[in-house]
């Protein structure tokens, strides 16, 4: 009897997971089967799974890879889209700063947690209340110092307020080189190892796994990234995805957007997150229970 | 041989520290004064800066604008952070309770990790009132259509909807990882006590989880005040200002209309509100530490 009553419970609390899988996934599904619809369609086949005609026209296009006048007849607005450059961009974008913030800030968290200098708990305390600082406050004076160094429009410019550091990483690899044993650097320190030796080969290599999860959370973060690459990247050949994403609107027509290109170009701004996913998913859920509870 | 190794320690330290100090003083530190600066200043971005002293401040307080959007920063947050919460938890506790699949976690994990750009461009077609899908589902069932982003009793509660529906499944794999913390054994014995689902949440799963849930609903607050985003594709701060939330105000001063002193004294405000979520995260934070640790 009570066997019953909590598989049934059971049972109710699966069909409450379905439904929250497909109400997370049914709208990328949505949006890449309008991708998929030609633009003449989009009155007649608005309701069902699957595109009556389906084609890959409005990914050429947005990919800038048919005429204008090819593009214009396909839906386009006429005016010049090259979602592969924006891609590019986005993936330079992420990369340097991932690639470069990451060392950086472990470089630094293991000053703070390894070597001992005259007034460590009081710089780090220092770098630490930039945590308290919202993004907006340094928004706008970063953007005029920018501009002052004639950087708007490089990518320089863009990179520039994060690549060397940012305070929540520099915390948490600190956290994670204070918990490593101290056994293995004393050894090397006998053997007549300096401090930059015992970073590059013993305690890097111990902190894949930490390392790993900053490096990953902070390309998530870049992907996403819109307000300053907005401000400071806004030109056709530096424009990030999201730019992109938000000047192709722009440039629709307000009362009949294009939506199966933008659909197309939304497509193509989720695709690398979501091979990211496919091959780090683990690592990616992960890092979660890393940032999330500590 | 103890005073040599401690001068090398000190001169390795700063090579180590150079690029995070570098970067901390030139966008972190050096802006900050300069906002400060701005904020007592009449600068427009095109003019030199001349000193005006708590103008700006005495300015704001009067604009029924700034009031304006800090009222609707509140709505949207309410209606945001009350949702997602409520669903997150209950989400993580189904998961908790039901599966470890790493599969199913990963799928929750994709609305967070796509662009809020995207999702805006994505909701948006979602939502339009001729050929959306909701409308679309709404006029099968004889309702509708609903100008949920044009009409401005819908938009706020739309965008709330659109970023709870983005940040849930992110929301709950944070609850989650809190739950996993949690002694499996309670579980056992209150279900050899004969307590069913509902009371196991209510009396171990939801007491013991309070710090994790408390720091994590402070984190999505804060971020829920910055929203921005999305209202900067999807509405633009419109119909009739109903979407104008504080970021979207600031950004609006600073880059439209060149006040840049006036938007550096409403970013200040901003920042003291996000301030004191702040220092209570900080304490939240050593009190999940010694509570699960």
């Amino acid at each position: 009897m009570r066997r019953k009553r909590i598989t049934l419970s059971r049972a109710l609390g699966w069909t409450v997971l379905a439904v929250v899988v497909v109400a997370s996934v049914f709208p990328f599904w949505w949006m890449v089967r309008t991708a998929l619809t030609p633009a003449a369609d989009m009155y007649t086949d608005n309701s069902g799974l699957l595109p009556d005609h389906p084609t890959i026209v409005n990914f050429t296009r947005v990919l800038g890879l048919t005429t204008e006048a090819e593009a214009r007849a396909a839906g386009g607005s006429g005016a010049h889209v090259d979602f592969a450059r924006y891609l590019l961009n986005s993936i330079v974008y992420c990369a340097l700063i991932a690639g470069f913030q990451t060392l950086f800030c472990a470089m630094a968290g293991y000053a703070f947690a390894r070597l001992r200098f005259p007034g460590r708990d009081l710089v780090f305390g220092i770098l630490i209340s930039a945590l308290m600082v919202p993004p907006i406050f340094t928004l706008l004076p970063n953007f005029v110092f920018v501009k002052e160094l004639d950087l708007i429009n490089t990518m320089a410019g863009m990179v520039a307020p994060t690549i060397l550091m940012t305070p929540f990483a520099v915390f948490f690899l600190r956290q994670f080189f204070l918990s490593l044993p101290r056994d293995v650097e004393e050894a090397a320190i006998l053997d007549g190892s300096g401090p930059w030796g015992i970073f590059w080969r013993i305690a890097l290599p111990m902190s894949r796994g930490p390392l790993i999860t900053i490096g990953l959370t902070t390309i998530v973060w870049a992907w996403k990234d819109y307000l300053w690459p907005l401000l400071v990247g806004r030109s056709e050949e530096n424009r990030l995805v999201t730019v992109a994403l938000g000047v192709f609107l722009q440039q629709s027509p307000n009362t009949q957007p294009d939506w199966t290109g933008l659909m197309a170009a939304s497509t193509l701004s989720v695709l690398p997150v979501l091979i990211l996913l496919i091959f780090m998913g683990k690592r990616l859920v992960q890092s979660l229970n890393f940032t999330g509870s500590k | 041989m103890r005073a040599t190794k401690r001068r090398d320690d000190r001169r390795a330290a700063w090579w180590f520290l150079l690029p995070v100090l570098v970067g901390f003083t030139v966008f972190y530190g050096y802006p900050a004064v300069r906002g400060l600066w701005y904020s007592v200043t009449d600068y427009t971005m095109l003019n030199t800066p001349s000193y005006v002293g708590a103008e700006n401040y005495t300015e704001l307080m009067r604009d029924s604008e700034f009031w304006h959007s800090l009222l609707v920063t509140g709505w949207y947050v309410l209606l945001n952070i009350g949702s997602q919460t409520i669903l997150a938890l209950g989400l993580a506790a189904l998961m908790h309770r039901l599966t470890r699949s790493v599969v199913l976690r990963a799928t929750l994990l994709l609305p967070w990790l796509v662009p809020n750009v995207t999702i805006g461009l994505l909701w948006m077609w979602l939502l339009d009132t001729n050929l959306g899908f909701l409308n679309h589902l709404l006029g099968t069932l004889g309702l509708g259509p609903v100008g949920f982003l044009s009409d401005a009793t819908w938009a706020m509660p739309s965008i709330a909807a659109i970023n709870t529906w983005a940040y849930t499944g992110y929301t709950a794999l944070l609850l989650y990882a809190g739950m996993l913390q949690i002694p499996q054994h309670l579980y056992e014995s209150a279900a050899i006590d004969g307590a069913n689902e509902f009371r196991m949440f209510r009396r171990i799963t939801l007491p013991l989880l309070r710090p994790v849930l408390a720091l994590v609903l402070v984190v999505s607050l804060i971020g829920s005040f910055q929203i921005f985003d999305t209202i900067a594709v999807t509405t633009k701060g419109d119909p009739v200002g109903a979407t104008r939330a504080i970021y979207y105000f600031i950004y609006e001063e600073a880059f439209r209309f060149f006040h840049l002193g006036y938007a550096a004294a409403a970013a200040i405000c901003l920042a003291l509100i996000l301030g004191v979520l702040t220092v209570i995260q900080m304490r939240l934070l050593r009190a999940s530490r010694s509570d699960l640790a």
